[in-house]
C-alpha cells in the first residue's frame, strides 16, 4: 500500500469506528429514554405506554398505606387536579412526605396503578423536585401552589 | 475587620492577577525580558494574598462570625471545630475561593519547578495562567464573594449541610480542585505552545508530568467522591451517573486520552495537533462542570443556591475559552507538522484506537448528561436518561479499549509485527479466557458479561506481568541490580495504573453481577438473610453525638450460625434540621465482600425498615482507584523528566525520533 493509501484507509477506519459508535449512543439514547408525565396526563390516557415513565406531583395527605408485614407501602401522587395510586417496594427517601413533592419512575398497569421502581423527593428544605413543580403548574395552578397544598 | 481584609486581599489578587495576563505575554511578544520575568513573582504574590485572604475566611468560621453571611449559612455554634475548618469550602463561595487558591499555587508551583523553561515560554505559559485566574477571581469577586457581611447579624448560624459532615467531605472538593486546576496549568502550556507555534517533543516532554500530576489529583477526587457517596449517602450505590458525577467524569476520561497522547507526541512527535485539542477540550469541560454545578442547572447534593448571575457569568468563560483558543488552534495548528508516520499496528495506532474510544465515551456521557437539561431549558419536554443509557453506551466502547490496555505497551512503536505478538502472549490469552469462564463459576453463577470483564481485567493483569518480566529478562546477564534497574519509575506507574484498572473493572463486574439488596422489616429478634449472612435485629436505642440525636439499630450478622460482626447503623437528627434524617450506613468490609446496613423508618411497633447489602469485591474498587493514582505519581517522578529539564536549556529543539525498540519502551 502507498502512504496515501494507508492514510484513507486510516481514514475510514477512524469514520466507520465512529459513525458505529453514534448508532449505539442514539440507539442507547432512544431505548432508555424515560419521559415526564403528570397525573392528569396518566389519567387521560387511551392506551397504556409499554415504556418505563416519570410521573411527578405531591404525596396526597393521608393517602400513604404501609403493609404490616414487608417493605410495601403504596401513596396518591396528585398535581391538584387528579391522583394516581403509586405502589413500592422498598425504602422510601428520607424526604419523603405527605403533602410535598415526589417523583415515581416505573410503569403503569391495566388497572391504572403505578408501580415505582425508583422514587424520587426533595434533598432540601426548600428544593421541591423541578417535575413536581412542572406538574402541579401544567394543572393550572400557579407557581409555588404546592407549598400551600 | 478580618474578613475585610480577607476581602482586600482578595481584590488585591485579582488585580495582580490581571497584571499576570497581561505583563508576561506583551514581555513575549516584544523581547522584554523584565516583562516576562513579572510573571514569576506576581504568581508568588497572587498566592500570598489567596492565602491570605482563605485565612481570614477560615478564621472568621473557627471564631464563628456569624455576620459574615457565607459563615452564617455554613456553620453554627455546636459545628465540630474540624468541620468548621472544612466548611470553609462547604458551600459555593468559600469552594471558590479554595479553586483560585489552588489555582496560584499550580501556577506558583510550574514557576519554581520549570525554572529550565526557555523564558518566553515561561512568560506564556505565567500570561495563560493569569488569564485564567483573572477569570476564576472575577467570577469570586463580581458573583460570588464569601466576605459579605450581613446587617442583622443573627445569633447563630444555619449549619453546615450534615451530608458533608464526614471525613470523605474533608478530601473530596480539595483533591478534586486540585485535578481541575491542574489541568488549567496543562492548557496553559497548550496554549503557550500554540502561541509560539512550537509544539514539539520538547513541549510534549516539559508538559506531560504536569498532565499526568493533574490526572493524578482528578482520579483520587473522583474515586473519594465514589467512595463518600457510597457509605455516606446511605444508600450502598458508589456511581448514579448524575450530572454533577458527569461534570467530572468527562474531563477525567479527556485527560486520560491527553495522558497517552502526550506520550506518541514525546516519543514519536506525532498526534501533536490532536494533543492540543485534547488540552483545550479537558480545561472547557473543567469550565462546564463548574458550570454545570453551580449555575443552579440541576439539583443534587452537590449543587448550590441557584443564582442566574453566576450561569451566565461560566457560559461566558466557557465561550470565552472555546472561541479564543480554537481561532488560536485553528490559525496555528494547520503548521504544525504531522509527526512520524506510523503503521496500522504499532503502539501509535494502538494509542490512537483508546483514544478514540475515550473521547467517544466522552462525548457519549456528554450527550446524556446535557441534552435533557437543555431540552429542559428551552421548554420542549422533560425527560431523563438514567444508568440504563449509560450502562449501554459504556460497556460496548470500554471492552475493546480494555483489550487493547493490555497489548499497547508490550508492542513497538511506528511498526509492530502482529504474528509476533499473537505468539508472544497466545498463552496469555489462553489463560485469561479460563478466568474469565471459570471465576464466574466460582461465584455460583454464570453470566456471560461477567465473564468478559473479568476475563480481560485478568488479561491486563498477565499482559502487564509479561511485559515486566520480559523486561527484566533481557538484563538476565547482569544481575538482579541491573534487572531490577531497568524497572524504570515511569514503567512501574504505567503497569501499576494499568492494574489498578484492571481491579476497579473486576470490581464493577461483581458488584454489577452478584450484589444481592433486600429491603426488609425487622423487628427485635427477626432475621433476615442476605448473600448467605444471616443479619438479626437486636434491637434499635438512642445515642447521642456532637450535634446530632440519633436512633441506632444493633445488628448481629453470622454466617452458618458462627457470627462475622456487629453493625450498628444510625438514623441521625441533626439538631439544625431535625425533620431531615440524615443515614450512617454500618459497614463490615473485607477483602472480597462487604457488608452494608442502612437503617430506614420506623414501621408500626418496634418494627424498623432496614436495607441489607451483600457487595462482593467492592474493595477493589477503592484500591484500584488508589493505585491508577499512585501509578501516575511514580510515572511523574521519572528522573528523565528532571534530566529533561536540565538538558532542555541547552537541547530545547526537537529530539531526533526515538529509533527501534529499545529507545521506546516506556509510555509511562
Amino acid at each position: 500500500m502507498t502512504k496515501r493509501q494507508k492514510r484513507l484507509t486510516l481514514v475510514v477506519g477512524v469514520l466507520a469506528g465512529l459513525v458505529i459508535a453514534t448508532a449505539l449512543i442514539l440507539n442507547a439514547f432512544r431505548d432508555s429514554m424515560v419521559f415526564f408525565v403528570t397525573p392528569s396526563e396518566v389519567m387521560a390516557m387511551t392506551e397504556l405506554p409499554e415504556r418505563k415513565f416519570r410521573i411527578g406531583g405531591l404525596v396526597e395527605s393521608g393517602s400513604v398505606v404501609r403493609a404490616d408485614d414487608s417493605a410495601k407501602v403504596s401513596f396518591r401522587v396528585t398535581d391538584t387536579a387528579r391522583s394516581v395510586v403509586v405502589t413500592y417496594d422498598g425504602i422510601l427517601p428520607d424526604l419523603f412526605r405527605e403533602g410535598q413533592g415526589v417523583v415515581a419512575e416505573g410503569w403503569i398497569d391495566t388497572e391504572g396503578t403505578f408501580h415505582a421502581d425508583k422514587v424520587l423527593a426533595r434533598h432540601d428544605e426548600e428544593y421541591m423536585p423541578a417535575e413536581a413543580q412542572a406538574a402541579i403548574e401544567r394543572a393550572g395552578h400557579p407557581p409555588g401552589a404546592g407549598q400551600e397544598y | 475587620m478580618i474578613a475585610e481584609l480577607g476581602n482586600f486581599a482578595l481584590i488585591l489578587a485579582f488585580c495582580l492577577a490581571i497584571s499576570q495576563g497581561v505583563l508576561p505575554l506583551v514581555g513575549a511578544r516584544t523581547g522584554n525580558e523584565r516583562l516576562m520575568a513579572t510573571g514569576r513573582s506576581l504568581a508568588v504574590g497572587q498566592l500570598v494574598f489567596l492565602a491570605f485572604s482563605y485565612a481570614a475566611l477560615t478564621w472568621a468560621f473557627v471564631a464563628s462570625d456569624f455576620s459574615v453571611e457565607y459563615v452564617a449559612r455554613n456553620s453554627n455554634l455546636a459545628l465540630p471545630t474540624q468541620y468548621k475548618v472544612t466548611a470553609v469550602w462547604g458551600g459555593h463561595e468559600g469552594s471558590l475561593l479554595l479553586w483560585v487558591l489552588l489555582l496560584a499555587a499550580w501556577g506558583v508551583a510550574v514557576a519554581v519547578f520549570s525554572k529550565a523553561l526557555p523564558r518566553k515560554m515561561l512568560a506564556r505559559v505565567m500570561g495563560v495562567l493569569g488569564i485564567v485566574s483573572t477569570g476564576f477571581l472575577a467570577f469570586t469577586v463580581l458573583t460570588s464573594n464569601p466576605f459579605n457581611r450581613l446587617a442583622r447579624v443573627p445569633a447563630d448560624g444555619v449549619d453546615l449541610n450534615p451530608l458533608l459532615q464526614d471525613p470523605g467531605m474533608i478530601a473530596h472538593p480539595p483533591l478534586l480542585y486540585m485535578g481541575y486546576v491542574g489541568m488549567s496549568v496543562v492548557f496553559a502550556f497548550a496554549i503557550a505552545a500554540l502561541l509560539s507555534g512550537r509544539l514539539d517533543a520538547a513541549w510534549a516532554r516539559w508538559s506531560r508530568p504536569w498532565t499526568t500530576v493533574a490526572w493524578c489529583f482528578l482520579t483520587l477526587g473522583v474515586g473519594v467522591g465514589s467512595w463518600w457517596a457510597y457509605y455516606e449517602l446511605g444508600w450502598g450505590g458508589w456511581w448514579f451517573w448524575d450530572p454533577v458525577e458527569n461534570a467530572s467524569f468527562m474531563p477525567w476520561l479527556t485527560a486520560t486520552a491527553l495522558l497517552h497522547s502526550l506520550a506518541v507526541t514525546e516519543k514519536r512527535g506525532g498526534f501533536k495537533v490532536w494533543t492540543v485539542m485534547l488540552a483545550i477540550l479537558t480545561f472547557a469541560l473543567t469550565i462546564l462542570g463548574a458550570f454545570i454545578v453551580r449555575s443552579g442547572v440541576i439539583t443534587s447534593v452537590h449543587s448550590f443556591a441557584a443564582d442566574p448571575d453566576r450561569g451566565v457569568f461560566l457560559l461566558s468563560m466557557l465561550a470565552a475559552t472555546l472561541l479564543g483558543s480554537l481561532a488560536l488552534y485553528a490559525w496555528r495548528a494547520p503548521r504544525v507538522g504531522l509527526g512520524g508516520g506510523f503503521g496500522w499496528y504499532s503502539r501509535e495506532s494502538l494509542l490512537l484506537g483508546n483514544n478514540v474510544l475515550l473521547v467517544v465515551a466522552c462525548a457519549a456521557v456528554f450527550v446524556g448528561t446535557l441534552y435533557p437539561l437543555a431540552l429542559d431549558a428551552l421548554g420542549l419536554s422533560k425527560i431523563s436518561v438514567g444508568p440504563p443509557y449509560f450502562d449501554a453506551v459504556f460497556m460496548p466502547l470500554m471492552m475493546p479499549m480494555l483489550f487493547l490496555v493490555g497489548v499497547g505497551p508490550l508492542i513497538a512503536w511506528k511498526q509492530a509485527d502482529p504474528v509476533e505478538t499473537s505468539k508472544q502472549l497466545r498463552w496469555v490469552f489462553l489463560v485469561s479466557i479460563l478466568i474469565g469462564i471459570a471465576w464466574p463459576f466460582a461465584m455460583g453463577l454464570w453470566k456471560p458479561l461477567t465473564a468478559l470483564g473479568l476475563g480481560l481485567a485478568a488479561w491486563i493483569l498477565l499482559t502487564a506481568a509479561v511485559d515486566t518480566r520480559n523486561r527484566m529478562m533481557r538484563r538476565r546477564s547482569q544481575g538482579v541490580g541491573s534487572m531490577l534497574g531497568a524497572l524504570r519509575p515511569s514503567f512501574l506507574g504505567m503497569h501499576l495504573a494499568h492494574a489498578g484498572l484492571a481491579l476497579v473493572v473486576v470490581a464493577i463486574s461483581m458488584v454489577n453481577s452478584y450484589e444481592v439488596e433486600r429491603d426488609v422489616r425487622l423487628a427485635p429478634g427477626d432475621t433476615a438473610t442476605a448473600g448467605g449472612y444471616e443479619f438479626t435485629m437486636l434491637g434499635v436505642g438512642g445515642v447521642r453525638g456532637p450535634n446530632y440525636d440519633a436512633d441506632q439499630a444493633t445488628i448481629e450478622v453470622t454466617r452458618n450460625g458462627k457470627p462475622v460482626a456487629t453493625l450498628t447503623p444510625q438514623r441521625r437528627y441533626y439538631d439544625s434540621q431535625s425533620d431531615m434524617p440524615m443515614h450512617q450506613a454500618s459497614l463490615h468490609r473485607r477483602p472480597t465482600r462487604d457488608l452494608y446496613v442502612s437503617l430506614g423508618e420506623r414501621l408500626s411497633g418496634d418494627a424498623w425498615l432496614v436495607r441489607l447489602y451483600y457487595k462482593p469485591y467492592m474493595f477493589w474498587m477503592w484500591v484500584g482507584g488508589l493505585m491508577m493514582a499512585f501509578g501516575g505519581f511514580l510515572a511523574a517522578a521519572d528522573r528523565r523528566y528532571r534530566l529533561a529539564r536540565e538538558r532542555s536549556t541547552v537541547v530545547a529543539e526537537e529530539r531526533p525520533a526515538a529509533t527501534g525498540r529499545s529507545a521506546g519502551q516506556e509510555v509511562g
